[in-house]
């Protein structure tokens, strides 16, 4: 019974996370609805961390299967990509050391300077 | 053969959780970074289907099932986040000049990028949200109207990127505060390059689990002001 409560609850979360995506209008995903709805019933104990323990431990670690079925959809937009495959690995590469590089030079500055005081 | 393999309601799910423990199992017995799960499930899925001729959307019917859960999974990312929530109000100042660096040089990046290898809007959105954490990324793609399954490609190398060199290069650019590491691999590499932040240490760790919520949110606010802007 443990297990089917705690996925009632989260599913719960989800739904309400579907209503808020339904009538609001911003290009918010459910997903994030849900997941400010959660942490906050968690931060006023309206649900304990005990209510959902177990099952979305199982939900994080299983999460990466989760995307395979749309990322093995690239097969299907292989020609958009084919012809400028160069410029997009270009692109993730090096947005990605740009970003890391930055926000580690940035945060390293902050927390010097805030040592200093 | 094929027609069975393409009726079957089981057979889109096994073969995806089969590739996946193919993947653990090569990780484990090579222990290279690149050899990331999702990355070689992936090709191993997508090979499979070119080679048998079965259609992606015969596999994605059976495959679907699997998908169904990616909200419920994304809303439990609650619950790590509130029991970091301590961390981040003892380091509040750092993780959010942090964090919001590394969304805007993100978000700025590509759209600087996309702009000098002239990409169009559908391709340029598609990469917006490429170094936020899957479940929020594909949520980002889809608003803005991306190409998701490239979406997630993107974002699954971006961390394989992250968790095999973060090491070295934070350690090129001098950067050595356990806290800003966490943060910098975190913010640009999210789920997959934290895992190597743990290995480096706790408090990398947890900085870096704590900046793929954060981050993944601050993303889906800013997102907009950049979006159409190509």
């Amino acid at each position: 019974m443990k297990y089917l409560f705690q996925f009632l609850v989260i599913l719960a979360f989800a739904f309400a996370g579907e209503l808020l995506h339904h009538f609001i209008h911003l290009p918010i995903p459910a997903s994030i609805y849900g997941i400010a709805l959660l942490f906050l019933a968690l931060e006023i104990r309206v649900v304990k961390v005990k209510d959902v323990a177990d099952v979305s431990s199982f939900f994080i670690a299983i999460m990466p299967v989760l995307f395979l079925p749309p990322a093995v959809g690239i097969m299907e937009s292989w020609g958009l990509i084919s012809e400028n495959w160069l410029a997009i690995v270009a692109v993730i590469v090096i947005s990605t050391f740009v970003v890391m590089g930055f926000t580690g030079l940035v945060s390293q500055v902050v927390i010097r300077r805030r040592r200093k005081k | 053969m094929k027609e069975v393999l393409e009726s079957s309601i089981y057979f889109g799910v096994l073969l995806s959780l089969a590739s996946y423990g193919l993947g653990v199992l090569l990780r484990k017995k090579t222990g290279w970074g690149f050899m990331n799960p999702l990355l070689v499930s992936i090709i191993l899925v997508t090979a499979f289907l070119v080679c048998t001729g079965i259609s992606y959307d015969s596999y994605k019917r059976g495959a679907d099932l699997i998908s169904y859960l990616l909200t419920p999974a994304t809303i439990c990312l609650a619950v790590p986040l509130y029991e970091q929530f301590e961390i981040l109000k003892k380091n509040f100042t750092a993780v959010l000049v942090g964090t919001v660096s590394g969304v805007l040089s993100s978000l700025a990046c590509i759209l600087l990028l996309s702009i000098v290898f002239g990409f169009d809007h559908t391709t340029f959105v598609t990469f917006l949200p490429k170094s936020i954490t899957t479940a929020i990324g594909v949520g980002v793609c889809e608003e803005y109207g991306g190409i998701v399954s490239l979406g997630v490609v993107a974002i699954v190398i971006t961390g394989v990127l992250g968790n095999v060199f973060s090491e070295a290069f934070l350690k090129l650019l001098k950067i050595d505060e356990p806290i800003a590491k966490g943060l910098a691999i975190g913010s640009s590499a999210h789920a997959v390059g934290t895992a190597k932040a743990f290995e480096i240490g706790p408090v990398e760790g947890a900085m870096s689990s704590l900046s793929i919520v954060v981050c993944g949110l601050l993303t889906v606010l800013l997102a907009p002001l950049f979006a159409f802007l190509l």
